[in-house]
Formats: C-alpha cells, structure tokens, sequence
C-alpha cells in the first residue's frame, strides 16, 4: 500500500464505477446465471425448465465422455505447457549468451505472439492436411501415415504442436526479461565459484528465474485451457466428432450444438473454480516474489 | 516571520507503533535546524508532519501565527527537497519548477520570471528545457532546490537531500545550501543522519533517538556538552569513548581499583557510572609522573590525525592525535584531562 | 532493449579466459545453431502461407502449401480484400478489416481507460471497501470470457447487443488484466513524486491527469498492444454475437475459410484463403515488431 494516499471519499467511488458495473453486467451476472443454470434442467424445445439440484454435477462425475475430455485435457495442457516452456527457456538462455544478433534473434522468436491462434490453426490445418499438407509428408517419410481429424492421438498431435508453436514467443519473452535481469555481479561471482556452464545454470540461474517460471506456469495452464479454442475449433474444422477437444471446447458445444444449458453450466462453474484455485496460488506468488527482488 | 511552533505534538501510528513523542519546541525565524539521529529515530515522520504529509496525532503545531494541523500541505507555504528529488520525470526542468506555482494560478510570465531568477542563482539557465534523465545527480539536486526557491515559502523542508551525491559535491552542495539558506533569510528544517552535515550546517541541532528528542543545542553544545550517552556516542568521529566507572562521591571517579582519575567538581553520587572522553581530547603523555597506561593495538593513519587503538583498563578506548613523526610503543601513558570527563547515569544515561 | 548487449557481456567476456579457445567457440555457433533453428521454427510456416498465397487453387489442392513465389499474389490479395463472396456471401476483405480494426482499437481504448481509473482508484485512495473492490476486480483476472459462454451469450442476447460493437466490445472488458497492469505499475511510481505533487498544490484530479498519465506514457503504448493484439485476435465471442456478415472480423472470417474447406464440394479457394490469413495477421504484427520495445517492458512489467 501507498504511503500517501488522498482521502477524498467521492472520487475513488466514481473512479470504480464503470469497472465495477461492465464487470458486474458482463462477469457476474453470467457467472450468476451459470451457477443457477447448472442446478436446472432445460427443456430442448424451449418450454421451460425443471430444478433438478445436484443432477447436472452428479452427471457430468458420471458420464465417461466427460471423464475422457478431462483426461485428454489434463494430458494436453501438460504436454503444451511443458514443451513450450521447455523450448522458450532454451531459446531464452541461448539468445542471452549471445551477442551477435541478440536483438534480431529476438524479434524472430517472439512476432508469432500475435498471430491469432485459429490463423495458426488454419496453417495446421494446411500442413498436417491428410492429402496434401507438407508436414503429413514428411512423416509419410518416416512410415508415420498422419491422418488429422480422423485419427485421434495424430489430430492431437497436430493440435500440441500448433499450440506450442503459438506459446513459445511468449515464454521466451519472459524468460530472456528474467535472465536479463539477473544482476551482472551475481552471473560473475558463480563464474568464479562454478566452472560448469550446466552447473552454474542449474545452480545459480535457474533458481533465480524460478519466480519466472512459476508465474509463467499459470500463465501456460490457463493458456491451455482457454486460449487454445481457436486452434482446436479449426484444427477438428468447427466438427469435433470423435476428435481430442479440451473442457472448454466441450462447454461451448454442449451449449451451443447439444443446447444443454444445465449440463453446460455445470461444466462452466467446474472451470471457473478450477480458475479461481489457480488465481488464487497466482497471486500468493506475486506476493511472495516481492521478496526476491 | 516564519516561526515554527510544536506543543505535545505526538505521531502513533494506527497499529499503535509511537513513531514521535510528545515534543515541543520553537524554531525562530532564519534559523536552520537539522534534526539528526540514526534511521527509524522519528526524525523523517516529524518533518513530514510539518509539512502535512503525515497527520497529526496529538498536540498542536504551528507556521507564524497560523495553527496548521488540518492544513493541507499545499496551503501551508513551505517547501520540500526529497531525498531522491522526486522531480516530474516528464517534465522540464523549468516546468518542474513552475508546477506549484502554475497550480497557484500565477500568471505564466510571472511564473518564467521568477524560474528564470532561480535557475540564474543555481546555475541551471542552460538547463531550462532539459528533463531530469538527462541532468547529472547534482544537477537533479539544484532543481529539487529550485522548486523550492520559486515558491518563496515560509518554510524550507529538507529531508536527507545530499545522501544520493558523492561526497565531493555533498560537501559542496551542503555549503551552497547553507548559504543560500541564508540569502533568502528563510527558516529551514533539514533531515539527515549524517552527523557532519548536522556539525556544519545548522544552527541548532535536535538530536532524536527511538522517537524522542535526546538533545536540542548549537552544534557546539551538543558536541562539548552531550546531555546522554546516546548523543555523545552519535555525534563525533570517532565517537566518545564510554567506559564503565564509579564515583565514591567525592571528587574522584574510578575506573578500576588502582585507577582514579580526578573530576573538577565535587560529585555526591556514589555508585556505578559511565565515563565518557572524546578521543581527541586525550593527550599522550611523555614520561613524568602519574597518567593512565593504555595498550595499544592498532594505529590508523588519517593523514591530519591519528587514530591509536587500544584498551584503556581493559576496555576498548580510541585516542586521536594529531600527526606527527614518531612510532609508538606497545604500552602508552595516556593524560585524561579532568575537564574533558563526561559522567553519566549507567542506566539511563542522561548527563550527571 | 539496449541492455541486451550490456547484460550478456560476462558470458563472453569470460571466454578469452577459458583454456581452450575452440571449444568455447563451438559453443558459441551451437548457441547460434539453436537460434537459428528457433527462428527458422517460427519463421517458416508463415513464410510458406506467404508464398501460397501467390498461387492457384489447384496447384495449392494437389501439392499443399508453397516453397516458393507464383503467379497469382496479386490476384489472390486484391480477390481477398476487395471481392464479395468467397468464402462469405456479402462481405469483402476490407469490410472485415475495418471490423477488426474496431474490435481491436476500440477494446484497447476501453479497456486502458476503464482500468486506468479503477487502478488509480485502488492503489492511491484510501477506500472503505478497499479489500472487496480488490478482490471483486482481481477475481475476474483469470477468467477469460470462453469459460462462461453460453450465459455471457444468454445475458447480452436478452438485452438485444447481438451483431453490435457494443455486444462485441463491451463484454470482452470484463477482465482485471488491465487494471492488473496499471495497478503494479502505479505501485512502481515513487511515493515522494505525489507528495511533491501535494505540496506544489495538486488535487487527486490534477496528480492523475498532470504527473500520472503522462508518466504512464510507456506503460499506456505498451497495453495499448497488447490489447490491440488481444481484441483484433478474439474469435469465439465474435463468432457467437455477429451472425451477420456485416460484422465479421477478419479471425472470425477464419472460420468461414476452415468450413469451406471442411465442406469438400469443390476445391476451395486456397490462395485467397492463405491471402486473408496474411492480411489477419499482419496489422497485430507489425505493431508487436514495430513497437517490441514498448510490447516487452509492458508485459514483463506485470510480474514483478
């Protein structure tokens, strides 16, 4: 908190008010609405509909597809989190050793954070295409037949590397600000300390960037989570069918295709809290890492 | 006249920590007082409630005639110089200095005028459209400095506004202050910890201590006659050596059993007490009879002076001398002369 | 960022002290090799659409995306922005853009100001419900809008905001992200500048608008982008609220071109499809690469 503060009481009320109120109407209204949908069965033909309790919940526990989809997203926010971190920490720490060309290697790595992820989607869509897409030939190559959106883990293969390629810029971005920042006199006293390059990383830099790291972590999961839905609507061409989808991709068209508003909501307040635990751990770090610097 | 007047004023915080105690004084008009005294002392929160930046828990406080407790700091009249300057970053230098007075709605040619003066008297007329990043630290500080003077005030506040120099343009700059200070005949307060800038500049010092103020004096009361331990041990370098010893109620104070040194003036108290000499005020003694033996351990050469290390009755005890070409033996005969002696209570250690 | 340079400095500078001199500079074209493969990673792909959407469906049907340039770039991209139907039926290319451009200056715009006041509101005011305020803001942080879809969609079809910028703006800035910014980076303003504001006699409203917001400049530019970028690339919550093609942004029109495709009746204009795809992202990059200085400082700035 500011030492010096106005004491105006007028001011600060008037201030907050528009936030307050387009977060009210469009934040906590529909999230209101959702939780008292989820405890509602609605009538497919628009006639109304029944109080049901717990019974959407107690489905969704229930239901094997919903359990598949949790895996699969589980599975998938994983390996898209841990691989583009993994690649940006090492493109980070590459572009940070060198002095040649820093800054053009940087600009080369991070422009792709604003392509729109459904434009990235539409490229995978053209290089992993079962006939013709260059990259479905390439595995060709290797005996590898890809056939995206016929088979499953191959259309999810598709869908982590697009993802990945989406997210890496961001990281590295992050990771190349945290190293960068790492006092000069701190890299000096472990190159005296330390003779391995590997050792002094480990050691010394890594733990430094770990502040990095875990805010990038929340970062990259709900980035997985919710960001990636345009990757994956034209990835699957907007026609999941038996194709991988995530937990959101399954609220949007049990919603909007099933029109199961009940079952839908429950689906919403299971990820909204979901995000709110891991809003939560996000900002007990941020208030931790005012003791690293 | 800018008289400053304080009765009971009191500062506790809301979680109940008393960061200034109750204090009263009077600063007259044209005077510089420094407040001095280790961090945390209270010395910073008492500036700031003058200048209304921080409320006013209890007791009164007054600028001239006028009670200022619920004054915003803005109508006061009184201008601050901030540690780290706290210039507007986007803005020019002479815009910085010019914001107050342009808030004032003072007319704009009135405005360049008496920037214009300003920056003449600090050497800044070349540096008018310049931002703050492109100033050196000095030059930053003259503007800070600048912004004060435009405003004319009643009351010059200062708070540690040379500890981000070197100390060549501190030292500099501590004189350019004092004088300028003088020219525009304007009272100021001036916060520091650095005790030579409290020495040099003022013409009352307040020394603080843990939100108290131990001592209010000119310079040379403070440095010759110290009211508690505390001061004594603060101002000086090196600081007063202070050993325990008892008093026998007579004109004697004892150091050890064989080791009596004699006082000027008969003391009633018998009981244990601290003995204070300032380093300087001991001289070596060659040869003849009687003085006090000290082990030497260490000689620090400062060039004008001396600095000789050592135990004194099994205590640590510094001697300054000046310097002269001589070496010195393991074991010195030291003059401790009796009106440099400086007793105070061993536990509260206020002045006896 | 100038600092690159000056940061990286001890690890080569080390390097004339290390024994054996070739081994280091194996490193050093290792490093390099890695970059470059970094790069290449990003770079290729894209360059490849670049280079199909210089020619003809067919040739783009049988052999997949382009290595190289061929005859039809400007066709493809005059077809793109200017010729209707296509993959829509009513809107060209520069309809879309114009929509996307408002999506994306407008969100910004709204966005930075809302969050500007509400951040100035919580960190320099001593507020009665300061921790309520607090946390009905911050919890919204995390929450993106995909996550509550079909009642946001319920909520703004019942109040008739369907195919309006107002529907497609306004909801999108039920987030805290912005204010989340401005809030650390007014934590990072020196407290003794607005008690020398107060002395030289500024009120709250003179503070904000006389030493805050220019001292903001930076900071505003750098949300500026990252807004933009994040409003031009939306593409679930516009594909529900405009169902007419008079709205449609060029993401949304993404979809139109993946549909077609998916369809398989006949062979979908690829090439104007692979020139819509450019143009989509070429506005967000240019700013992203143009102003990458502003961009970095603006989104490390919110982690610390």
């Amino acid at each position: 908190m500011k030492r010096a503060v106005f004491s105006n009481p007028w001011l600060p009320i008037m201030l907050l008010v528009p936030q307050l109120f387009i977060i009210a109407v469009f934040f906590y209204w529909p999230a209101g609405f959702a939780i008292q949908s989820s405890f509602y069965l609605q009538d497919p033909f628009g006639f109304g509909s029944t109080y049901v309790g717990l019974e959407n919940y107690t489905d969704l526990a229930q239901s094997a597809e919903y359990k598949r989809v949790a895996w699969f997203t589980l599975l998938y926010t994983f390996a898209v989190t841990f691989f583009s971190l993994a690649i940006a920490l090492l493109l980070a720490v590459k572009a940070d050793n060198v002095l040649r060309g820093a800054k053009t290697y940087r600009t080369l790595l991070m422009w792709v954070y604003a392509i729109a992820p459904p434009v990235a989607g539409l490229m995978g869509v053209m290089l992993f295409d079962q006939s013709r897409g260059n990259i479905t030939k390439l595995f060709e190559t290797f005996g590898w037949e890809f056939r995206l959106g016929v088979d499953y883990w191959d259309t999810a293969t598709a869908m982590i590397i697009v993802a990945v390629w989406k997210q890496v810029p961001v990281n590295f971005i992050f990771f190349l600000s945290g190293l960068q920042s790492i006092p000069r006199t701190v890299r000096e006293a472990a190159l005296i300390d330390n003779r391995s390059a590997t050792g002094r990383f480990w050691d010394v830099i890594f733990p430094l960037l770990a502040p990095t790291a875990f805010f990038l972590l929340i970062i990259n999961i709900t980035y997985a989570l919710f960001d990636t839905f345009g990757v994956i609507d034209t990835l699957v061409k907007a026609e999941p069918g038996n194709n991988p989808v995530t937990l959101v991709y399954k609220v949007f068209i049990d919603g909007f295709r099933g029109n199961d508003l009940g079952g839908s909501s429950a689906q919403s307040v299971v990820l909204m809290v979901l995000v709110l635990i891991l809003t939560i751990v996000q900002f007990r770090l941020m208030e931790r890492r005012i003791h690293y610097t | 006249m800018a008289r400053v007047t304080l009765e009971d004023v009191r500062k506790v915080y809301p979680n109940g920590f008393e960061a200034v105690y109750p204090c009263s004084f009077t600063v007259n008009h044209g005077e510089l007082i420094v407040l001095v005294g280790p961090s945390g002392c209270g010395k910073s929160t008492l500036l700031r409630m003058v200048a209304g930046l921080e409320s006013i828990t209890e007791g009164e406080m007054s600028i001239g005639d006028r009670v200022v407790n619920d004054v915003d700091p803005a109508d006061r009249n009184i201008a601050m110089v901030f540690q780290n300057y706290a210039l507007y970053p986007h803005m020019t230098v002479a815009n910085n200095m010019g914001y107050g007075l342009k808030n004032r709605g003072m007319a704009k040619a009135e405005i360049e005028q008496k920037v214009n003066d300003a920056a003449k008297m600090l050497n800044l007329s070349d540096y008018l459209e310049r931002r703050p990043s492109q100033l050196s630290g000095g030059q930053r500080q003259r503007v800070a400095m600048g912004r004060a003077i435009v405003r004319e005030p009643d009351l010059f506040l200062f708070d540690e506004p040379l500890s981000n120099l070197d100390a060549k343009l501190r030292n500099q700059m501590r004189i350019e202050i004092r004088s300028l200070q003088r020219r525009l005949d304007t009272t100021a307060l001036y916060v520091t910890h650095d005790q030579v800038e409290a020495m040099t500049m003022a013409d009352r010092i307040f020394v603080m201590n843990a939100g108290r103020i131990e001592q209010i004096g000119t310079p040379s009361e403070i440095y010759h006659h110290p009211q508690s331990t505390f001061v004594a041990s603060f101002m000086g370098a090196p600081p007063m050596n202070l050993l325990p010893a008892r008093t026998t109620g007579n004109t004697h104070v004892e150091l050890a059993d064989d080791l009596a040194l004699p006082l000027v003036s008969h003391v009633d108290y018998a009981g244990p007490v601290q003995l204070g000499i300032r380093p300087e005020d001991v001289r070596l003694k060659d040869g003849g009879d009687g003085g006090t033996p000290f082990k030497l351990d260490i000689v620090e050469e400062l060039g004008a002076t001396r600095l000789l290390h050592g135990q004194l009755a099994g205590h640590a005890f510094t001697v300054a001398i000046p310097h002269e070409e001589r070496s010195f033996d393991d074991t010195l005969t030291l003059d401790l002369p009796q009106d440099a002696l400086h007793l105070f209570d061993h536990e509260t250690g206020r002045r006896l | 960022m100038a600092d690159i340079t000056e940061t990286s400095a001890p690890a080569t500078r080390a390097t004339p002290a290390a024994p054996t001199r070739r081994r280091i500079n194996w490193g050093v074209i290792g490093d390099h090799a890695i970059l470059i493969a970094g790069s290449l990673f990003m770079l290729v792909p894209v360059c490849m659409v670049f280079m199909t959407a210089s020619h003809d469906p067919v040739t783009i049907h049988r052999e997949g995306l382009q290595w190289w340039f061929g005859e039809e770039l400007e066709a493809n991209f005059s077809a793109a922005l200017f010729e209707r139907g296509g993959f829509t039926d009513t809107v060209d290319g520069m309809r879309m853009l114009t929509n996307s451009l408002i999506l994306g200056v407008g969100f910004a715009i709204g966005k930075i100001i809302i969050s500007m006041m509400a951040a100035y509101a919580i960190v320099y005011f001593r507020l009665k419900f300061a921790t309520l305020a607090f946390w009905v803001i911050f919890t919204t942080l995390l929450l993106p809008l995909e996550v509550r879809i079909l009642p946001s969609y319920e909520v703004i079809q019942s109040m008739g905001l369907t195919n309006t910028y107002t529907g497609l703006i306004v909801p999108l800035i039920a987030s805290a992200t912005g204010t989340f910014f401005f809030r650390q980076f007014f934590r990072s303003v020196p407290e003794e500048l607005i008690e020398a504001a107060r002395i030289d006699g500024a009120g709250p409203l003179k503070f904000f608008i006389d030493i805050l917001v220019p001292l903001s400049r930076t900071m505003i530019a750098a949300i500026f982008i990252i807004m933009f970028v994040f409003g031009w690339n939306q593409y679930l919550w516009p594909t529900l609220i405009t169902t007419e093609e008079g709205f449609f942004t060029l993401v949304r029109g993404i979809r139109q071109i993946v549909q077609v495709i998916a369809d398989g009746n006949a062979i979908p204009e690829y090439g104007q499809a692979m020139a819509l795809a450019i143009i989509a992202m070429l506005p967000p990059v240019l700013i992203v690469v143009f102003f990458q200085n502003w961009f970095v400082k603006g989104l490390t700035e919110s982690d610390k």
